[in-house]
């Protein structure tokens, strides 16, 4: 259950696009370089988490094909979509994954990374890169990240955390949603969802 | 130990009110999932836990890490994974990885003595790697199937084969020898807190992320126990 935590750590990637680097050094910059500026971040340690989420947004959005992830978790109802609601549907659950990621980041004590490296073809275009996380007294979480060469660059479409596929995970949910009240009603509950954890809380949690 | 006894008694005593409560709403007609037959049952204990999570293990686990220190909760947890670590190796055998075995009780050993019984990883530190292992894994390994999907009262996400591993993992469980009686039970309620407080945080992104929790922890937990059962390589499942 600590996989929890780690599930949306695995989130990291990312940074500017660096032309077609290859996933694995991909991944690996990315990662330290976000894991340092949050470090190095007093406004970000003392929990401010608007600039948490603009780091998160500059650095680790860019890497991630969300049309890719939205329709992996919608299954057969992502052809069922119009044009307009694709179009919501990618936005909204791109924001539900970024907070909850903004917010998994804020609660981390220090790791070490041991980032594998890939074995693959100079023709691959689908590769699973893997990062192992570190921790005294447990079993090291093994982050995956699924990705895809496209033209500009590659890009992370599943993250795997213990095991976890963060894609399959949504795909019940989204499944039961759709079913009950169609595609209006997932886009209704992802903003409702969206929107709730926009309210400030009470108590801030540490 | 007798508040201990009381305090299972009265769990007990709620149980079968939620469990007489779900009799009616146990059989909602829709489309079920085909993993989850009982999930009108399940989410009422689900409803259960929750309460007594919310009510009872939180505020206790709140208490506590702010009373400790974060190393001495380290120390702690490390002291726990250690006598865990003779059970990991014994499933480990019985799945036919004696290699690993091997690492696991060597772990045991070094942890036990220069780590100071067990508060220290030292082995992790010196590269034997910890492993997660249980009855239930090592049934999956043998081929059994999971059953169907079972949320139990406490002890939460389950299922019928990972049930009774967690029966066979309790009666297993070093910490059960301990005696005396008081002592063993005081052992037994610090790690359950202990492993309360390592979860707070997971809780809350658990609560942001999900839009049905219920579902969401149950996917979560049959991914994680299928990925465990085959080590971290389970045979990759085709998205349509």
């Amino acid at each position: 259950m600590k996989t929890f935590l780690s599930f949306f750590m695995g989130l990291i990637l990312p940074l500017a696009v660096h032309g077609q680097e290859a996933p694995d050094a991909l991944v690996k910059t990315v990662t330290l370089e976000v894991v340092d500026l949050i470090a190095k971040d007093k406004d970000i340690k003392a929990g401010n988490r608007a600039k948490l989420i603009s780091l998160i947004d500059a650095k680790v959005l860019p890497h991630f094909n969300f049309q890719a992830m939205t329709q992996l978790a919608m299954g057969q109802s992502w052809n069922k979509a119009q044009p307009e609601q694709k179009k919501r549907l990618v936005e909204e659950f791109k924001t539900l994954l970024m907070r909850t990621y903004a917010s998994s980041l804020a609660s981390f004590g220090s790791q070490k990374f041991d980032f594998r490296p890939l074995r693959m073809k100079p023709t691959d275009t689908d590769v699973t890169v893997q990062v192992r996380v570190l921790q005294p007294g447990a079993q090291p979480v093994v982050v995956e990240y699924d990705m895809q060469k496209t033209p500009r660059g590659w890009k992370c479409y599943d993250v795997r955390v213990a095991g976890i596929s963060l894609v399959v995970n949504y795909r019940t949910e989204f499944a039961n949603l759709v079913r009950e009240g169609g595609i209006d009603g997932l886009i209704a509950a992802l903003s409702k969802k969206n929107k709730s954890m926009d309210a400030p809380k009470a108590g801030a949690a540490k | 130990m007798s508040e201990l006894r009381t305090f299972f008694c009265r769990r007990i005593a709620m149980l079968a009110v939620v469990v007489a409560m779900l009799g009616g709403c146990a059989s909602t007609g829709e489309e079920r999932d085909p993993r989850d037959p009982y999930e009108g049952f399940n989410r009422g204990v689900y409803r259960f836990n929750d309460e007594f999570d919310s009510w009872v293990a939180t505020p206790v686990a709140k208490v506590y890490k702010k009373v400790l220190h974060q190393e001495i909760r380290s120390r702690v947890g490390n002291f726990f994974a250690n006598v865990q670590d003779l059970f990991i190796g014994v499933n480990n055998l019985l799945q036919g990885k004696p290699a690993d075995a091997v690492n696991d009780w060597a772990r045991f050993a070094f942890n036990s003595t220069f780590g100071l019984l067990g508060i220290h990883d030292v082995a992790s530190e010196w590269g034997l790697e910890k492993h997660n292992e249980d009855f239930g894994q090592t049934f999956g390994r043998w081929g059994a199937g999971t059953g169907p999907y079972l949320v139990l009262p406490i002890f939460g996400s389950s299922n019928l084969r990972d049930g009774v591993g967690l029966a066979a993992d309790m009666y297993a469980d070093p910490l059960s020898e301990v005696r005396p009686i008081d002592l063993r039970n005081s052992a037994i309620a610090t790690r359950a807190v202990q492993a309360r407080a390592d979860l707070l945080g997971a809780s809350r992104v658990l609560g942001e992320a999900a839009l049905d929790r219920y579902v969401f922890q149950r996917d979560a937990y049959l991914q994680r126990r299928r990925s465990l059962v085959y080590d971290g390589r389970p045979p990759r499942e085709k998205f349509e």
